[in-house]
């Protein structure tokens, strides 16, 4: 009788060791992530009041004072969907061992990574820098989002005397668990443009020519998908709810 | 592992289907991020009762788990690979179901003792000033 089990003398998963052991760390990464927000959703459930991200994240380079609420995140979210499609086509590029679209496409994909970390340096410093009337012991001060302060509290009862609308500090936690987690994604998409430069380097050497087929890209693909996957949870997790 | 390339099989969609099936994942996966920021910014333009907050988040939630089926079905080929390696990775993953009731039940329990035994430490943390 035949039997739909791995019978032997051959891949039982059908996949090159390297991509399963990929899709095995982006597994694990997963957990790493999951840990990191869960962690972040415990602690925001413990709390009476946390900041509204529609107030804190309204800012767009060069709109001065307007309010945009998640407009950026959303440009920030759209360059790596794009940059995600376009390693799609350099993957496909490479099934048809089409050299010069693997290198159009991967070029792309770089430069959309690195407009998206471009954009999230911009997002860092003006949240660390933009400083917000707060009141801390009866007292007005102007603080920065921080791992330490957070100027994103509740209303204060008092306005300042240029009629300036005064907070109070909202929980610590805040910036911590924003930079911490953005940051390690950020981490995750720098090291995702330095392996995709490197592929580009190597695809343009010939490597993968000479050896035949591009896994390779196809690697370095899952990794930047997964970067893109992850997003989705940040995005989530810490723009929209 | 220098073997293992020629024992893998490899199929290919004709080129035409493969593009056009990227093509409309990415307007996809667009339309959907569109929803989920008109419903975010619903949330924060109207007010609205805790529940319905509550149940636009759900919403939100499920459309960012489709999201990611997208990403990983179509994207990373998941989905084309064989079924049991398929379920070496997403058997794993169901540990989230218990990870994220458990830790959110923890947060809020943690919440309500606080407010409970100890609501003075509330009020100094919330207003902000004390005096």
């Amino acid at each position: 009788m035949e039997t739909k089990w791995w019978s032997g003398g051959k891949s039982p998963f059908n996949v090159e060791y390297g991509k399963l052991m990929m899709w095995y760390f982006l597994m694990s990464d997963a957990f790493t992530f999951g840990a990191f927000l869960i962690s972040y959703g415990t602690i925001r459930f413990s709390q009476n009041y946390w900041p509204d991200p529609n107030v804190v994240f309204n800012a767009f380079p060069f709109a001065g004072h307007a309010n945009l609420p998640l407009a950026f995140v959303s440009l920030m979210t759209f360059i790596l969907i794009v940059s995600s499609v376009t390693m799609v086509l350099a993957v496909h590029a490479g099934h048809k061992n089409d050299k010069a679209g693997v290198i159009k496409w991967m070029i792309w994909t770089i430069i959309g990574g690195i407009a998206f970390l471009s954009c999230q340096a911009w997002e860092w410093t003006h949240l660390i820098t933009g400083d917000h009337a707060v009141l801390i012991n009866g007292q007005i001060e102007e603080i920065g989002t921080t791992v330490t302060r957070n100027p994103w509290g509740p209303a204060a009862n008092v306005a300042a005397h240029d009629g300036h609308h005064v907070g109070t500090t909202g929980p610590v936690a805040f910036g911590g668990y924003f930079f911490g987690i953005t940051g390690f994604h950020g981490f995750h998409v720098f090291s995702g443009v330095v392996i995709n430069i490197v592929m580009l380097l190597m695809t343009m050497n010939g490597v993968f020519e000479r050896k035949g087929h591009y896994l390779m890209i196809e690697k370095a693909g899952l990794y930047w998908h997964f970067v893109d996957l992850v997003w989705v949870f940040v995005f989530l997790c810490f723009y929209l709810i | 592992m220098e073997h293992s390339v020629q024992e893998v099989s490899f199929h290919h969609e004709p080129e035409g289907d493969v593009v056009k099936k990227i093509i409309k994942t990415t307007i996809i996966l667009s339309v959907i991020t569109v929803i989920e920021l008109g419903l975010g910014l619903t949330m924060y333009a109207f007010p609205m009762a805790a529940g319905l907050k509550l149940f636009i988040k759900g919403v939100i939630v499920i459309l960012s788990l489709l999201k990611a089926f997208y990403i990983v079905g179509v994207f990373m080929h998941l989905g084309d690979e064989v079924k049991n390696l398929i379920m070496t990775i997403i058997v794993p993953l169901l540990l989230f179901i218990w990870f994220i009731a458990a830790f959110l039940w923890d947060g809020n329990s943690w919440k309500v003792l606080r407010n409970t035994y100890h609501p003075q430490a509330v009020e100094v943390h919330e207003g902000g000033e004390h005096h």
